[in-house]
């Protein structure tokens, strides 16, 4: 597997930051799994789509909006209607898919090196991000597996919840620097650990 | 302002781009009537009252949405899908 350079560059800090003697709100990393894809069905081929997920990857998606699922190694949610975004640890999920993807139920897009998979994991996961994000974190509205496509200061970001107080963000690779430092920031007053 | 995406639910007016009047039809691309393109392209409504609009849900699922708008109060009383509504849906 190729040594991915991680785009957080110096703003990557490990350790403890802020309320550094008391309890930490947060955890903060960021993942590098080795395969993001986005799949999306033409209209009327959602099932299908799904089907093909199920088979390749073992993941049974809801059919409802953003409905998801979320294993240690892999996850998958819908982020529009007919669309899907995948991430596996693995390496060369897109080759999978693009060869087994008939052309008349959809298309696969590789975003492995496109976006940067950032996780925020603890009891004030919830509180951090809603100082970010306008839409609602508690666990029956936004339940565990379900993802949401959403935005903060026009940095666009997909989010599974893939814990109870776990969270994995998807953002652009080229704004990940900015979008690191300014949840570190908000993560501050609860009091959070890099790992 | 809150904006119901049929597929994100209620979500804050600054996830949408506002796409344009959608009251007007866009005339055959091959037609050369000057005055159906003058109207098209210029022409509006300006309705104090219930309006209908096309917008994108940019920041989010980034569908576009046919909306029926108060422009007077904000309510909005219809929220479609494009897909779902089909060309010239904004009428
Ligand atoms: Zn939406």
């Amino acid at each position: 597997m190729v040594e991915q350079l991680s785009p957080l560059g110096a703003a990557y800090r490990p350790g403890r930051h802020g309320r550094v003697n008391d309890t930490v709100g947060a955890t903060l990393s960021e993942r590098q799994p080795g395969s993001i894809v986005q799949l999306a069905a033409w209209s009327g081929q959602e099932d299908a789509m799904r089907a093909l997920i199920k088979d390749i990857s073992g993941l049974e998606l809801p059919a409802t909006s953003g409905g998801g699922t979320a294993e240690p190694a892999k996850a998958a949610f819908g982020i529009a209607p007919g669309k899907v975004l995948l991430i596996d640890d693995t390496d060369g999920i897109f080759a999978d898919y693009s060869a087994a993807l008939p052309e008349n139920i959809g298309v696969v897009t590789d975003l492995s090196h496109g976006r940067s998979a950032i996780r925020i994991v603890g009891p004030s996961a919830e509180w951090v991000l809603s100082k970010l994000f306008a839409i609602d974190f508690t666990s029956g509205a936004f339940p565990v597996g379900a993802g949401r496509s959403t935005t903060h200061h026009d940095i666009f970001t997909q989010m599974q919840r893939s814990g109870e107080d776990q969270f994995d963000l998807y953002v652009f690779r080229s704004f990940a620097r900015s979008f690191w430092q300014t949840l570190c920031h908000a993560a501050g007053e609860v009091g959070y650990e890099v790992i | 302002m809150l904006i119901t995406c049929p597929y994100c639910g209620p979500r804050d007016v600054s996830e949408f781009t506002y796409q344009g009047d959608g009251n007007r039809t866009r005339p055959d691309p091959d037609s050369t009537d000057l005055g159906a393109w003058n109207r098209y392209v210029y022409d509006r409504v300006n309705i104090a009252g219930e309006h209908n609009e096309i917008w994108q849900h940019s920041g989010g699922c980034r569908m576009h949405i046919a909306i029926t708008r108060s422009t007077t109060t904000h309510k909005i009383s219809s929220v479609r899908a494009m897909r779902d509504a089909g060309p010239g849906a904004g009428q």
